[in-house]
C-alpha cells in the first residue's frame, strides 16, 4: 500500500501564523478590519465572476462580494439532526451548533454588512422552534450589527418567529439574483442541489463539496454540517447551467479547487 | 438402506477401522450400556460404535454438566453434541406414562401432537405481540408436552440446514417421535409464527435468529422449558461482535430457563479455558467453567512445502511460477482444495489454471463475493464427486462435509498455524488418515512463513487470537472505564442493540439486566457506569446536550421499569437485529459496452457483488478481474455496478479487498526466529539461503526480539525500512503515524509503502546524515507516545475510522441498514455517517459510539492493538543500518510500490495535485 503524505501534516503540525493553515472547527479568530480580513482570506478562496461580479469563494463553502460586503451561505439545514430524532433516528443533536460555529468564524474573517441565507436554512418548518438556547443566542450574537436575510426554501417555505432577520423568497442586488432553487437565469446565485464534484486522480477518487460555477451563474455548496450532496454531472445540473459549460470549485480543507465540470466524474 | 449422511459418516467408526479406535480408546469408557436400547439396537445394526469423547460427553451432560468438546475435523463432533439430547428426548417417551412394553414403531410411530387435543396449544396467531406470554405448558407428563428442548446454533444458515437434514435419517431410522424444524432469515413467515406457538423439540437456527426470538414478548413461553444449548464451531463464533451478541442471548437463556446446560463443540483452540467461561453464567465474583472433553487427534497431516524448480519471485501474491506444478498435483490427486487468501487470488488463479487446462479437468471456483446460486451449484457438484478442483477463499474454511478430498494446496501466506490446520483438516474427513497438504509460497518471505507454519503444525501449535480483551494503551485512549486489564471486553454497541431487544421483548429494571448481562463472560467485568451509558444512549442518544427526552427511544414508566415508547420501534430492531454489517455491496451486472456517447444497455446478468469502497475508487473505464473474467467498469445505476467483458491483456486495477487475514503474532515470532538463527536455514529452498546470506554480508538479520531499520539513498530520494513482522494493516497504521512524526522532524516524507513483514518510507531529506548527526533521533521516531497525539490526529481524518465508526453506529441502532429495493430512497434520505462522525467527535468525544469504534480500530482494520505491542517490544532494540543502496531484505517491499491500490488517507492532498497537474497541462 503506497500513500502520498497528506498535507494535513502540516497543519497539524501547526504554523499558526499561516492564514492558509486555518482549519473549519478551529476556535474564532479575533475580529480584524475588513482589509485585513480580505488580505488575510486570500489564498483560501478562489474569485469567481458571475454576470461580471467578483466574488470570492470561501473554501468554508460560502461566497462573499466584497463591494457589498455581502455574506451568501446556502441549505444550512439547521435542525436537521433533532428533525431525524423525532423520526426515531437520534443523530447527534450538535449540528447546528457546529453549522452555526462555522459561520460566525466565516462573519468573524469577513466581517460582512449583510448575510444572506439562500433557503431551507432549516431542515423542516418546525425547526426554528427546536432551536435550543444556545444555538439561539449564538444565531441572535451573529445578526448583531448586521442585516440578515433568510431567502425562503423548499424545507422552510414559511417565514419563521424568533430567529431574528428578515424573509423573502428572491433579492435582487445590482446585477445579482439570489433565491433558493436555480433556474439558470443570468446573475442567479441559488442553492438547493448540495452540488458535490468527484475527481479521479492516480486511480482513486475523492468527492468534495463544491461551488457550481459557469460566467452566467453559481449554484452554491450546501452549508449544513450533516447535508448531504448530489453530483454535478447529474441532469439536474445541465437542467440549470444547460451543458457542462461551468466549473467545479471543489472545498479542499485549506483552499477551493477548481475543476471544468467536464473533468469531473460521475457517482 | 440409505447411504448414510456425512454427519454420521464421519460421526462413527465403522467394523473395519474399529481396531484401530479400540487401541487408542480405554476400554471401560466404552461402555454402551447406558445408552437407551432404540441406539444400542442401532449402532449395533450398523457396526458401529460411539467414540469415546462421545460418551464422555453424553456422561458429563446427563449429570447435568456443560461441556466443551474440542476435537479436530472428522471427529464426530456434531453427534457428541446432539447425543445428550436424543438419549434425553427418547428416555422421556420411554417414561411409565408413556406406555411401557408397548413394541417401539408403535409407541414412536405418532407424529408429535397428533391426538393430543389437551395440550395448551399456546397463544392464538393474534396474540403474539400480547405482553404477557401465555403460561408455559406443564411439563413431564408423559406425553409430549415439553416444548423447546435443544437450541442449536451455527455461524452459518447453511450449516444449520444441512445439520437438520443429516440428523433426520437417523431420528427416523430408531423411530425417535422428536421433531427437530430449522430457524434462519429463509424460514417463511408462517412457519416461525408456527414455531413460537408450537415449538420443535429441537431448533437449529442462528445468532441472529436466537436474538429475533428472544426480543419478542413470546420468549419466557418459548424458552422456558429450554434443556440445552448446542454451539457449533465456537471457536469462529467468540471472536466477533457476533460472540458478544450470542453471550447475551445466552445469558438471557439462563434467566428464561434455569436448568439450562451448554455443549460447545470447536475445533482445537490455543485458550480454551475462554470458550469454556462462554459457556457457563459468571458469577458476581470470580468465574465459572464448563467441563472439558478433548477428543483424540487424528493421525498427524502430512505437509510439505512445494520445492519448486521455478524462480522464486521476490514480491508478489500470484504464484504464478508455480502453476504447472499446482496443475499436475491436481492431476495426480482426485479431488483438490487450493485455499488462497484473497478474492482477487481466487480470480487469478481460476483464470490462469483454465488457460493451461489441456485436459480439461473440471476446476470451480469459490468466493464470499459470487452469486449465492453460483456457490451452491459448486457446493453441490463437489458433493456429487464431479470436480477435480475448487479455487476457493476462506468462504470454505467452515463448513459442511465436503466427501473426497485427498489434497489441500494452500497457496500464498498461511498467516497463521491453527488456520492453516483447520484448512489441512478439510482434505481426508476420516480421522484415522492423515490429511494431505502442499504449501505453495508466493514468494520468498512466504518461503520463511510457510516454513514456520509447517513446524507449528508438526508440533500442534494452536495461535487462535485470544478474545479481545481489555487494552492496555495510552490513558487517553480509554475504550472502556473497565479497570481489570486482559479480560475480554464485550463491545458497547452489541450491549446497546441487547438492551433495545430486552425493551421490544418486555418492559424490565434496569438493576435485573444488569446482573444478568453480567454473567455474559465478555461482560463479566461490565461497570455500572458503562451499561448506564449504553441504556442512555438506547433511550435518548446517550448525548451530554439532553435535547431528546421527548424522542426517547425506551422510557421509565412509574414503577421504573424502561419499556419501548412505541410498538414501531420493536419493528425497526427486528430488521436491523444482528452485528454483521457487511461493507455496502453493489451488484455487478454484465451489460454489453457501451458505445461513445451512448447510454449504456441495461438488464444483463448479476455476476455477483462487491464493496461499494472498491468502486468509489474507480473511474469508468477501468478494468478489474471478477467472477474469472476480465471486467471494465461503465457505469453506477442506483446500486447496480455495470460492468462489460473487456479484451484488456493487463487489468490496471489490480485487486480489490476481502478477505485479508494479518500474519498471527505466534507466526511472526516463529519467522523472526528463524531469520535470526542460520542454524534453519538449511530447510529453506536454495534460492532463499542465498538471499538471506547476501543480507547479512551486506546489513545484518536482525535477532529475534529487536527491530531492524536501515536506511539508504536510491534515486535521489532517501529511504527509511523497518522489519516489524506484524502484518500489514499495523504496518499501514505505523505507517501513518511514522510519517506524520518525520514531517515534524523535517525529514518531509513522500510517501510510504507496507506490506506483511516491513515497512518502507521515502523521503526528500536525508535521514541517514539527520541521524548519524544525531538530529534526529529513531529510538523517539518509533516511540509509544505515537498512539497518543498522533494518533488523535490521524483518526480525526482516517477513512477506516470513519468506516469503523460507521459499523458501530448501525450495530447499536443509530441509523439503519439499506435493504434490498430501497436502496435508491435510501442513498438519497439517508444521513452520512462520516459527517455524524465529524460532529460528534467534535462535540462529544467520549460518547458511547466513539468509544466502541475506538475498541475495534484497535484491533480491527487500523490493528492498534498489535502496533502498540510491538513499539512497547523494541523499546531500547532498535538496530540502526546506514547503508549506500538497497538491501536484499528490502527488495519484496520495495517492489510493492505502485503495486497495490490505496483508499482514501489523503484525499486533500489527492485534489491539490490533481488541481496543480490540470494547470501544468493547460500552460504547456
Amino acid at each position: 500500500m503506497r500513500t502520498a503524505i497528506n498535507s494535513a501534516h502540516s497543519r497539524a503540525s501547526g504554523n499558526p501564523g499561516e492564514a492558509s493553515t486555518v482549519a473549519p472547527g478551529s476556535p474564532p479568530e479575533p475580529v480584524l478590519g475588513q482589509r485585513e480580513a480580505q488580505t488575510r482570506a486570500r489564498g483560501r478562496a478562489d474569485e469567481v465572476v458571475v454576470a461580471d461580479v467578483a466574488l470570492t469563494a470561501d473554501a468554508a463553502g460560502a461566497l462573499y462580494w466584497p463591494q457589498e460586503g455581502l455574506l451568501i451561505v446556502a441549505d444550512l439545514h439547521l435542525e436537521k439532526g433533532s428533525s431525524f430524532a423525532q423520526r426515531g433516528v437520534l443523530l447527534p443533536p450538535y449540528d447546528t451548533a457546529a453549522t452555526l460555529a462555522r459561520l460566525a468564524q466565516l462573519v468573524a474573517r469577513y466581517v460582512p454588512r449583510c448575510v444572506i441565507a439562500l433557503g431551507d436554512s432549516f431542515h423542516d418548518g418546525g425547526g426554528p422552534a427546536r432551536l435550543g438556547d444556545a444555538d439561539r443566542e449564538q444565531l441572535r450574537l451573529l445578526q448583531k450589527q448586521r442585516d440578515w436575510i433568510w431567502i425562503t426554501g423548499n424545507h422552510d417555505p414559511e417565514p419563521a418567529a424568533n430567529i431574528g432577520g428578515t424573509f423573502g423568497g428572491a433579492l435582487a442586488i445590482g446585477a445579482l439574483t439570489f433565491r433558493h432553487i436555480p433556474s439558470g437565469e443570468t446573475g442567479e446565485v441559488a442553492g438547493h442541489l448540495h452540488p458535490v464534484a468527484r475527481i479521479a486522480h492516480r486511480g482513486r477518487a475523492v468527492s468534495r463539496r463544491c461551488f457550481a460555477a459557469s460566467d452566467r451563474c453559481l449554484v452554491m455548496p450546501a452549508f449544513g454540517a450533516y447535508a448531504g450532496g448530489l453530483n454535478v454531472r447529474d441532469a439536474a445540473f445541465a437542467d440549470v447551467f444547460g451543458t457542462l459549460a461551468f466549473t467545479a470549485h471543489m472545498l479542499g480543507d485549506a483552499r477551493v479547487h477548481a475543476f471544468a465540470a467536464r473533468h469531473c466524474i460521475s457517482d | 438402506m440409505r447411504a448414510f449422511t456425512p454427519v454420521f459418516r464421519r460421526a462413527m467408526s465403522s467394523h473395519d477401522d474399529r481396531e484401530s479406535s479400540a487401541v487408542s480408546i480405554p476400554t471401560d469408557t466404552l461402555d454402551v450400556s447406558f445408552l437407551p436400547e432404540p441406539f444400542a439396537r442401532w449402532f449395533a445394526a450398523r457396526g458401529w460404535r460411539p467414540r469415546a469423547h462421545q460418551l464422555e460427553l453424553l456422561a458429563k451432560a446427563q449429570a447435568g454438566r456443560s461441556v466443551l468438546l474440542i476435537a479436530p475435523t472428522g471427529g464426530g463432533k456434531t453427534l457428541a453434541g446432539f447425543l445428550p439430547t436424543l438419549v434425553e428426548l427418547c428416555e422421556r417417551n420411554l417414561s411409565p406414562r408413556a406406555g411401557r412394553g408397548r413394541p417401539l414403531p408403535d409407541l414412536f410411530g405418532k407424529r408429535p401432537g397428533e391426538g393430543a387435543s389437551e395440550i395448551d396449544r399456546g397463544p392464538s396467531p393474534g396474540s403474539a405481540f400480547h405482553a404477557s406470554p401465555p403460561s408455559p405448558r406443564k411439563r413431564g407428563e408423559g406425553r409430549r408436552s415439553g416444548g423447546l428442548h435443544t437450541l442449536y446454533i451455527s455461524p452459518l444458515k447453511a450449516l444449520a440446514v444441512d445439520i437438520a437434514r443429516n440428523l433426520e435419517t437417523p431420528v427416523a431410522e430408531m423411530g425417535l417421535p422428536i421433531r427437530l424444524e430449522t430457524r434462519t432469515g429463509d424460514t417463511p413467515a408462517s412457519k416461525r409464527q408456527r414455531q413460537r406457538r408450537d415449538p420443535p423439540d429441537i431448533l437449529l437456527t442462528t445468532p441472529e435468529q436466537l436474538a429475533l426470538l428472544l426480543a419478542s414478548a413470546d420468549a419466557p413461553y418459548l424458552f422456558g422449558s429450554l434443556r440445552r444449548v448446542v454451539l457449533d464451531e465456537l471457536h469462529s463464533l467468540v471472536t466477533s461482535k457476533r460472540g458478544d451478541l450470542l453471550s447475551l442471548g445466552l445469558a438471557r437463556l439462563h434467566t428464561l430457563a434455569p436448568g439450562l446446560t451448554t455443549v460447545g463443540l470447536s475445533a482445537t483452540v490455543a485458550h480454551p479455558d475462554e470458550l469454556r467461561r462462554f459457556l457457563v453464567p459468571q458469577p458476581i465474583d470470580g468465574e465459572a467453567m464448563s467441563d472439558l472433553v478433548v477428543g483424540a487427534s487424528g493421525a498427524a497431516p502430512d505437509v510439505s512445502m512445494l520445492d519448486t524448480a521455478q524462480y522464486l519471485p521476490w514480491a508478489g501474491h500470484s504464484a504464478r511460477h508455480a502453476l504447472a506444478e499446482m496443475y499436475d498435483l491436481i492431476r495426480k490427486h482426485k479431488t483438490t482444495l487450493i485455499f488462497v487468501n484473497t478474492r482477487s487470488q481466487a480470480e487469478f488463479l481460476f483464470r490462469e489454471f483454465w488457460r493451461i487446462n489441456d485436459d480439461n479437468l473440471a476446476i470451480a471456483l469459490h468466493h464470499g463475493s459470487l452469486d449465492v446460486a453460483q456457490r451452491r451449484r459448486v457446493e453441490e457438484a463437489m458433493t456429487r464427486g464431479k470436480l477435480r478442483a475448487v479455487v476457493c477463499t476462506s468462504s470454505l474454511d467452515l463448513g459442511v462435509d465436503w466427501g473426497d478430498v485427498d489434497l489441500v494446496i494452500n497457496v500464498g501466506a498461511p498467516k497463521g498455524s491453527s488456520r492453516l490446520m483447520q484448512r489441512i483438516g478439510r482434505a481426508n474427513h476420516r480421522l484415522d488418515e492423515p490429511s494431505k497438504a502442499v504449501l505453495v509460497p508466493a514468494n520468498r518471505f512466504e518461503v520463511l512463513e510457510c516454513r514456520a507454519a509447517i513446524e507449528a503444525v508438526a508440533e500442534n501449535t494452536q495461535d487462535t487470537p485470544p478474545l479481545r480483551t481489555n487494552l492496555g494503551l495510552a490513558r487517553d485512549w480509554h475504550i472502556n472505564a473497565q479497570a481489570v486489564q486482559g479480560r475480554p471486553v464485550g463491545a458497547l454497541d452489541v450491549l446497546a442493540q441487547h438492551i433495545l431487544g430486552r425493551a421490544c421483548a418486555a418492559p424490565f429494571f434496569a438493576d435485573d439486566v444488569y446482573v444478568e448481562v453480567r454473567a455474559a463472560a465478555p461482560y463479566a467485568g461490565l461497570l455500572r457506569a458503562d451499561f448506564d451509558a449504553a441504556l442512555d444512549f438506547v433511550a435518548t442518544g446517550g448525548y451530554a446536550l439532553k435535547a431528546y427526552e421527548r424522542f426517547a427511544k425506551i422510557r421509565q414508566t412509574k414503577d421504573g421499569r424502561w419499556r419501548i415508547t412505541h410498538p414501531r420501534i420493536a419493528q425497526r430492531y427486528r430488521l436491523n437485529v444482528g452485528t454483521i454489517v457487511e461493507a455496502d455491496m453493489l451488484k455487478v451486472r454484465l451489460v454489453r459496452s457501451r458505445r461513445s456517447g451512448q447510454h449504456v444497455p441495461r438488464g444483463g446478468r448479476v455476476l455477483g457483488e462487491v464493496e461499494e469502497y472498491f468502486i468509489e475508487g474507480l473511474t469508468p473505464g477501468d478494468t478489474f478481474v471478477f467472477a474469472g473474467e476480465i471486467l471494465k467498469y461503465e457505469t453506477l445505476v442506483e446500486n447496480e455496478v455495470y460492468v462489460s467483458r473487456s479484451t484488456a491483456t493487463d487489468p490496471k486495477v489490480p485487486a480489490y479487498e476481502g478477505g485479508k487475514f494479518p500474519l498471527s503474532t505466534y507466526l511472526a515470532a516463529r519467522v523472526r526466529a528463524i531469520l535470526a538463527d542460520p542454524r534453519h536455514w538449511r530447510a529453506l529452498p536454495a534460492q532463499v539461503r542465498e538471499w538471506l546470506e547476501i543480507q547479512e554480508w551486506r546489513s545484518l538479520l536482525p535477532p529475534a526480539g529487536d527491530l531492524l531499520v536501515e536506511t539508504f539513498p536510491r534515486a535521489a530520494k532517501h529511504y527509511l525500512v523497518c522489519y516489524p513482522f506484524e502484518g500489514r494493516l499495523a504496518h499501514q497504521t505505523l505507517g501513518m503515524l511514522l510519517t506524520r512524526r518525520m514531517e515534524r522532524a523535517g525529514l518531509k516524507p513522500l510517501g510510504f509503502v507496507a506490506n506483511e513483514y516491513a515497512l518502507a518510507v521515502w523521503c526528500v531529506a536525508d535521514v541517514q546524515l539527520r541521524v548519524a548527526r544525531g538530529e534526529v533521533s529513531l529510538a523517539s521516531l518509533f516511540g509509544e507516545d505515537m498512539l497518543g497525539d498522533d494518533l488523535e490526529e490521524w483518526l480525526a481524518e482516517s477513512a477506516l475510522m470513519k468506516r469503523t465508526f460507521r459499523t458501530c453506529a448501525i450495530i447499536a441502532g443509530l441509523i439503519e441498514r439499506r435493504f434490498p429495493g430501497e436502496e435508491k430512497t435510501r442513498r438519497q434520505l439517508t444521513i452520512s455517517t462520516d459527517l455524524v462522525y465529524d460532529v460528534l467527535r467534535k462535540h462529544q468525544p467520549d460518547h458511547l459510539l466513539l468509544r466502541a469504534a475506538r475498541a475495534d480500530a484497535a484491533t480491527g482494520l487500523l490493528d492498534i492493538k498489535r502496533l502498540g505491542e510491538m513499539l512497547s517490544r523494541v523499546r531500547g532494540r532498535i538496530i540502526h543500518k546506514a547503508l549506500d543502496h538497497v538491501s536484499p531484505l528490502s527488495v519484496p517491499v520495495l517492489l510493492e510500490i505502485g503495486r497495490e491500490m490505496v483508499y482514501g488517507e489523503a484525499s486533500d492532498a489527492l485534489l491539490a495535485e490533481a488541481a496543480d497537474e490540470l494547470i501544468k497541462e493547460a500552460m504547456r
